[in-house]
C-alpha cells in the first residue's frame, strides 16, 4: 500500500500505542529556547529525573535576547534571569550543543538547527515553539509542543500523542518574479484559514514547491502552524541533500553515503491518499498583504481592505469588523495606499540568506521613505549575520537608512526591546498578526522580504513587482 | 496533576472565534521562571469586556467560539487560565497544541457543536448566574433547563484526567520498550546518535 511521507514518519517512530491510538513517539531531536524550558527543567528537577538522552539536545537563547549593544548584556532584569536560567539548566542538564547569547552562532532556533545541520531528513524534532514545524522542510515529523511536553521529552524521549491526518496542498506552475514562498503561504492561508489544518500533518508537493530553495521550503512549512497544522513537510530530494551536507552535525564518509540513500526514501509513494487535497496555482500567485488581525485576513497587493458588511456570518463578521477597528482602516482602501510607520524585516519565517539576500536586490541604490520612522533587519543567527557582511548586504541594508541589528527572534513578538508602540503600523516579514504580538497596541501586516523592502522604499504597501 | 471528574460551575462567555494565545497571555508577561502567577494578566486588557464583569466573578467554565488557543504554544495560556480560576473551556473547537496543553494541567476543553455553542451563548447572555455541569465519566455537558448534550474525548486522555495520572510516570511504564526502540534505532540509523 503506497503511503504519505507523514505516515512513513509516524510509522518509523512509534514506540508504544494505547488501544485508542495514543501512541509514544520517540524524539531524535529536542531543541530547547530560555522561554519555554524553565518550568520543564524544574519539574525533572522536582522529580529528581535526568533528561533520558541529553545528547539530542540542542538549545539556544533567542527570545529575549536584545538585538543591540550586546557590549551590554541583557538589560533587562526578568529577560536576563530567563537567558541565565537556561544557562544553569544547561550546565546542569547538558546538551549536544549550546549557543548562549553573544556566541556567533547564536540565534533563531529555527535557523540554527537546519543551520548547524541538527535538524537532519527523517528525524522527528521538537520544540516548545509552536514554528517548530519550520524543521518539516527538511523531510522531518517536526512538532511545536507545550513546557509540559518539553518536560515529558526531557524525561522519556518519547511524546505522547495521536497521529493526524494527512493533507497535501499542491502548488502547480511556477512563480512569478517577485512572489515567495511567503506570498504561497499566505495565500494557502487566505484559501483555507488558521483552522483549515487543524488536526492534519500538511505536505506541500507540486512544481513550485519543487522548485523553492531549502530556505523557501522552511518559510513554507513554518507557517502550516498558522494554518492550524502542528507539522508541514516537503519530501527529501537533491536540494535537501546538497543543503545538509558539510554542515557541523550532518554525517560524514560512510555514514553520509547511508544516511542519503535512506532519505532518499523520504517521499510520499506515488497514489498514496491523502484525506484533503488543496491545489493552487503557482502562477496565480500575487503578493500578499494581510489586512487584520489573524494571517488569513490577507488579500494580494492589487487588492483593498474588505467590508464586514458583506460578510454573511455573524461571527466573522464581528471578528473583521474589530480587526478593523484595530488595525485603524476603512473597508474598501486599496491595499498600496496604506501608509506604513515601520518595518521589520526578521524571524523564524523570513531571517534567513536568501531572504535579506532577496530584500537587499529591492533595497539596492534606494532610500528609504520618509514617513518610515524605523527600518529593522534582523538576521536568524550569528551565522546568517556574518555571511550577509561577507556579501555586502548590511552595506547596502545601512546606505539606505535600516538599522542592522545582531540575531534574536526580536521584533516578531517583541520580548526584548525592539516593538511597535501603540498605533504604529507594521509591514513584517514575521507570521502573526494578532493584536499586540509586535507591542501593545501595534499594527502588525505581514509580508515578503521583498514585499517589506518595498514598502520601506516607498512608504506604504507597494507591488514589489514593479520595483524589480 | 488535579483530577478532573464532575464540575458545576457558572459560565463565562468570550464570544469571539480564533482567540490566539498571544491575547490569552500576551508576551510581556512570559518571562516568570515558574508556572503559577499569570492568572491576573489572562487576557490583558480584554478581561474588561467579557470575562471580567462583576456578573461572571467565580467563574469556572469559559465558554468560547471557534479555534480557541491558536498562535503560540506557550503552555502559559492554560496556565493563566487555571490560575484564574478556569476549569473547562466549552467551545466549537480548538488549536491542537492549546488543545492538548489543557490536558496536561487538569484542564478540561469541551468540543461542541455550533448549534449548542449559539444557544448556550444566548442562555448565558439571558440568564444571571447561568451554570453548567461537565461531567466527565458520563462525557456530558448539562443546561440548567436539563438539556444533556454529549462530547467526545479519547479514552486515553479521559482516563488520565479523571484520576489525575502523571504522563511521565505512566510513560516510563514503558521505560524497556523506549530503551529498545533506541538501540535498534541507533543500529539502523547511526548518524542520529553521533
Amino acid at each position: 500500500m503506497p503511503h504519505t511521507l507523514y505516515d512513513k514518519l509516524w510509522a518509523s517512530h512509534v514506540v508504544h500505542e494505547e488501544p485508542d491510538g495514543t501512541a509514544l513517539v520517540y524524539i531524535d531531536r529536542h531543541l530547547v529556547h530560555e522561554v519555554t524550558s524553565p518550568q520543564a527543567f524544574e519539574g525533572l528537577r522536582m522529580a529528581a529525573r535526568r533528561p533520558w538522552r541529553e545528547r539530542s539536545i540542542v538549545a539556544t537563547a533567542d527570545h529575549n535576547t536584545p538585538t543591540t549593544h550586546w557590549d551590554r548584556g541583557i538589560e533587562d532584569p526578568i529577560s536576563r534571569q530567563q537567558v541565565e536560567t537556561l544557562d544553569a539548566n544547561i550546565r546542569e542538564f547538558g546538551a549536544l550543543a549550546y549557543f548562549p547569547f553573544r556566541d556567533g552562532r547564536q540565534g533563531i532556533v529555527h535557523v540554527i538547527g537546519p543551520e548547524q545541520g541538527a535538524t537532519l531528513p527523517g528525524m522527528t524534532v521538537v520544540c516548545g515553539d509552536s514554528h517548530t514545524s519550520t524543521h518539516g522542510a527538511f523531510a522531518c515529523l517536526a512538532q511545536g509542543i507545550g513546557t509540559s511536553e518539553v518536560e515529558h521529552v526531557l524525561a522519556t524521549q518519547c511524546l505522547l500523542q495521536k497521529k493526524s491526518r494527512n493533507m497535501l496542498v499542491e502548488v502547480a506552475g511556477a512563480l512569478q518574479e517577485g512572489v515567495s514562498a511567503k506570498d504561497i503561504a499566505l495565500a494557502v492561508i487566505g484559501r483555507i484559514g488558521t483552522a483549515g489544518g487543524t488536526g492534519y500533518a500538511i505536505e506541500y508537493g507540486g512544481e513550485a514547491i519543487r522548485a523553492l530553495s531549502m530556505e523557501g521550503r522552511m518559510t513554507l512549512c513554518n507557517m502550516a502552524i498558522e494554518a492550524g497544522a502542528r507539522c508541514g513537510l516537503v519530501g527529501a530530494d537533491e536540494v535537501t541533500v546538497d543543503y545538509v551536507r558539510g554542515r557541523p552535525f550532518a554525517p560524514r564518509g560512510e555514514m553520509w553515503e547511508q544516511a542519503v540513500s535512506y532519505w532518499k526514501t523520504l517521499n510520499s509513494d506515488e497514489g498514496a491518499a491523502f484525506d484533503q487535497v488543496v491545489r493552487l496555482d503557482a502562477c496565480a500567485i500575487e503578493p500578499q498583504v494581510t489586512w487584520g488581525t489573524s494571517p488569513e485576513m490577507v488579500t494580494s497587493i492589487g487588492g483593498v481592505v474588505p467590508d464586514p458588511a458583506r460578510e454573511p456570518d455573524p461571527v466573522r463578521r464581528e471578528g473583521m469588523a474589530r480587526a478593523l477597528r484595530y488595525m485603524g482602516l476603512a473597508p474598501g482602501t486599496p491595499m498600496c495606499e496604506i501608509p506604513i510607520d515601520k518595518v521589520f524585516i526578521g524571524s523564524c519565517t523570513n531571517s534567513r540568506i536568501e531572504d535579506l539576500r532577496a530584500a537587499a536586490m529591492v533595497v539596492e541604490g534606494r532610500r528609504v521613505a520618509d514617513n518610515v520612522r524605523q527600518a529593522l533587519v534582523v538576521p536568524g543567527s550569528g551565522l546568517v549575520k556574518r555571511q550577509a557582511e561577507e556579501e555586502g548586504l548590511d552595506q547596502v541594508f545601512r546606505a539606505a537608512g535600516f538599522e542592522w541589528r545582531e540575531p534574536g527572534c526580536s521584533m516578531c513578538l517583541a520580548m526584548n526591546a525592539d516593538r511597535l508602540e501603540p498605533g504604529e503600523r507594521c509591514a513584517s516579514t514575521s507570521n502573526r498578526n494578532f493584536e499586540g504580538r509586535q507591542g501593545a497596541g501595534g499594527r502588525t501586516h505581514l509580508v515578503s522580504p521583498q514585499m517589506a523592502a518595498a514598502a520601506a522604499i516607498v512608504g506604504r504597501f507597494a507591488d514589489v513587482r514593479a520595483l524589480l | 496533576m488535579r483530577p478532573f471528574t464532575i464540575l458545576d460551575g457558572l459560565v463565562a462567555p468570550l464570544d469571539r472565534a480564533n482567540v490566539d494565545t498571544d491575547a490569552i497571555i500576551p508576551k510581556q508577561f512570559l518571562k516568570s521562571i515558574k508556572r503559577s502567577g499569570f492568572g491576573p494578566n489572562l487576557f490583558d486588557e480584554w478581561r474588561y469586556l467579557d470575562v471580567g464583569q462583576p456578573r461572571y466573578q467565580g467563574a469556572q467554565i469559559l465558554l468560547t467560539r471557534s479555534n480557541f488557543g491558536c498562535g503560540s504554544s506557550r503552555e502559559h495560556a492554560p496556565w493563566a487560565l487555571d490560575d484564574f480560576g478556569f476549569r473547562a473551556i466549552v467551545g466549537e473547537s480548538f488549536a491542537d497544541i492549546f488543545f492538548n496543553n489543557c490536558f496536561k494541567n487538569g484542564l478540561l476543553p469541551v468540543v461542541l457543536p455550533a448549534a449548542e455553542i449559539d444557544a448556550l451563548f444566548a442562555l448565558v447572555e439571558v440568564t444571571p448566574g447561568f451554570r453548567l455541569r461537565v461531567d466527565l465519566p458520563n462525557q456530558v455537558v448539562v443546561r440548567p433547563d436539563g438539556h444533556v448534550i454529549a462530547f467526545d474525548i479519547d479514552a486515553f486522555r479521559k482516563e488520565c484526567l479523571i484520576h489525575g495520572l502523571d504522563d511521565i510516570g505512566l510513560s516510563l511504564r514503558h521505560a524497556d520498550k523506549i530503551r529498545a526502540f533506541e538501540e535498534r534505532r541507533r543500529a539502523e540509523q547511526p548518524w542520529l546518535f553521533a
